[in-house]
């Protein structure tokens, strides 16, 4: 059953902006933190996602990845890691969530970690383009044919994106399925689920896939 | 789809390629123009080669211009470069004031078509001065800098940033590169074409046939490097890892370089290399001329691992090349490399000779590792640095230039194409 709205599948591309910033040391790097545009800290956990990136990264974020490969400092690479951004609806409560742990850290080092010269953590921002790919979804299960076809950036879009764009912080698979009426509330519990992070876009795109499947193939729609 | 496009979508796929369109439908009609120094010869020209078209074909109006100079206006742009790439050496008011001149020349003829263009990118400094000499121009100007300015010599960047300071944003290859200015700087990381010469796919006769011709073997392993002869490549380094691996494994190395003709350095390390390398029958030193294309091609297709050593380096797109060939690459953990060398994925990165000899030795005793590399490495080419990736990043920041600074950009238009589920 349809109720009505169709589905536009979106499709996004991304340009990196450097902001000039960088930061040699930890505490650099936690004073520039405090002041550097909300973008630099969205793009720093979720725009490496549509960047250059193999499965299982080590690290998650690109503090962690900086921690780890040039200011060497694990522990600090681990707990920076772990701070799961999706945890967060706001940007200014990650922001202070990444300061909080990098001062814990500070406090405890008796020295100020430092990276060479050359091996800078530079800060960087980005611009996200998005457009319509034509592509229209009139039923839920036609998802189980679409969602494979879908580009790597129409994942990042309506999941990753969507939880920053929407007030309820949702992707918009969800969000579109909430208009029929509880129909799918079943579904839209396990995608809620997915967690969109410590993942690469491809398995993403994966595990949405086999969440239509498992609704519509097993269950018969 | 037309010719240029449909080759690209054999090798990237359909999809890419419809992104592309999607991207570049608010962009029809628009005049474009790229103005550099050089039509042949050099990475720019390489670039804007395939570029020009492949924007024309998207349904923009893209022009390329060059600017002329004399043998003065190209040593001073050729000071201007090494400087910006950390050799201090000033440049005299005299030069820059001849510098400002060709400029000003080269405006007289162009200015009637960049000051109607709605983009136009000026690539590096030699046409840098245009923007000035059009006071009458309609559209955006971007700066391209193809260069490393990481550490720049600063009275030369001084002088040169008051210019490109007036721009309506810059382009940049790596992070690192960037130096502030208070415009956007836009960060587009170099790209191969798989398409030229240098990448096209070779038949394995043809590959055999250049190996045959440099007396290379076929029954011994095979790596190779190929860069000028520069301390900064280090090629002794390279020989010393090859005679690590040579105690244990037999092993050919191939050196293949050139620029040594008419660059007194690269001629002395040149000389420094072959007197290190002896009379050593696995050592082929190659000196080739700029335009063995084909010729490098075919030696990283031919070899079972690619070297690429460098203690300092910019983006490395020999190392791009060599991924793209579907080889590993055990490559100095420096610059640009590390975008690209991802350890255990698609190669290693190392920091001394010894470093170098173990991965060598690992791979050459692993072939299935080595194999498996080697896919996961032209994959990973082909989805972060051909030129189609080069032409979505020049498409976005078109886009995101016409709509201001806002972070996100809706396109409202209808796509053409597209097919409807």
């Amino acid at each position: 059953m349809s109720h009505g709205e169709e589905f536009k599948v979106m499709d996004c591309a991304l340009i990196s902006i450097s902001t000039g910033e960088q930061a040699q040391n930890l505490r650099e790097l936690r004073d520039r933190l405090k002041t550097t545009h909300p973008g630099c800290i969205y793009y720093h956990f979720w725009a490496n996602l549509l960047g250059p990136r193999f499965d299982d990264p080590e690290f998650q974020n690109d503090f962690a990845v900086w921690s780890w490969r040039y200011l060497h400092d694990k522990k600090l690479a681990e707990q920076l890691s772990l701070i799961d951004p999706a945890a967060y609806m706001d940007i200014e409560e990650l922001r202070r969530e990444i300061i909080e742990v990098i001062e814990q850290r500070l406090s405890e080092s008796e020295i100020v970690p430092w990276a060479r010269t050359g091996d800078q953590f530079y800060f960087k921002r980005s611009q996200i383009v998005i457009f319509d790919t034509g592509i229209r979804v009139r039923e839920p299960k036609e998802f189980v044919d679409v969602i494979p076809r879908l580009s790597l950036g129409t994942i990042f879009y309506h999941f990753i994106d969507a939880r920053r764009r929407t007030e309820n912080g949702k992707n918009d698979f969800s969000t579109w399925l909430g208009a029929y009426a509880g129909e799918y509330d079943g579904l839209i519990r396990v995608l809620d689920d997915i967690d969109p992070y410590f993942t690469t876009l491809s398995d993403l795109r994966r595990e949405i896939a086999d969440v239509f499947d498992g609704s519509f193939l097993t269950n018969g729609g | 789809m037309t010719a240029l496009l449909d080759q690209y979508a054999a090798i990237v796929g359909n999809d890419v390629i419809d992104h592309l369109r999607q991207l570049a439908a608010p962009l029809r009609g628009m005049k474009i123009v790229h103005v550099n120094s050089t039509r042949e010869g050099g990475g720019v020209a390489e670039i804007l080669n395939r570029l020009v078209p492949l924007q024309n074909e998207l349904g923009m109006d893209a022009s390329w211009e060059v600017i002329s100079g004399d043998r003065r206006f190209y040593q001073c742009t050729k000071k201007m470069h090494n400087a910006l790439q950390g050799n201090r050496d000033d440049i005299s008011d005299n030069l820059l004031r001849h510098y400002e001149k060709i400029n000003f020349l080269n405006s007289v003829d162009l200015k009637s078509k960049l000051e109607q263009a709605d983009f136009v990118f000026i690539h590096d400094p030699q046409p840098a001065l245009l923007l000035r000499n059009c006071p009458g121009r309609k559209g955006k100007w971007v700066w391209r800098c193809h260069i490393d300015v990481s550490h720049p010599y600063r009275p030369v960047w001084k002088y040169l940033r008051q210019h490109v300071e007036l721009y309506d944003a810059s382009i940049w290859s790596l992070s690192t590169f960037a130096q502030p200015l208070s415009h956007p700087l836009y960060l587009i990381p170099p790209s191969i074409d798989p398409l030229g010469e240098k990448n096209v796919d070779l038949s394995e006769d043809e590959v055999n046939g250049f190996l045959d011709r440099f007396g290379i073997s076929k029954k011994t392993p095979i790596i190779t490097q190929v860069s000028r002869f520069d301390r900064f490549k280090d090629p002794i380094g390279v020989i010393q890892a090859y005679r690590l691996v040579r105690k244990s494994v037999p092993v050919q190395l191939v050196l293949a370089g050139g620029g040594a003709t008419d660059d007194p350095e690269g001629a002395r390390v040149l000389k420094e290399v072959r007197s290190f390398a002896g009379r050593d029958p696995d050592i082929h030193l190659l000196e080739l001329p700029p335009d063995a294309h084909r010729t490098i091609n075919a030696l990283q297709r031919g070899s079972d691992i690619i070297i690429q050593k460098s203690l300092r380096e910019g983006f490395g797109l020999t190392v791009t090349e060599g991924l793209w060939k579907g080889k590993p690459v055990i490559a100095g953990d420096t610059g640009g490399i590390r975008l690209q060398v991802i350890n255990h994925h698609t190669g290693f990165l190392v920091n001394s000779p010894e470093g170098a000899a173990l991965r060598i030795r690992y791979l050459l005793k692993n072939r299935d590792i080595l194999k498996t590399m080697g896919e996961k490495s032209r994959q990973f080419v082909l989805e972060n640095f051909l030129i189609t990736r080069h032409v979505r990043e020049y498409l976005t920041l078109i886009v995101a230039l016409i709509y201001g600074s806002a972070e996100r950009i809706e396109l409202n238009l209808p796509s053409p194409g597209a097919t409807v589920s």
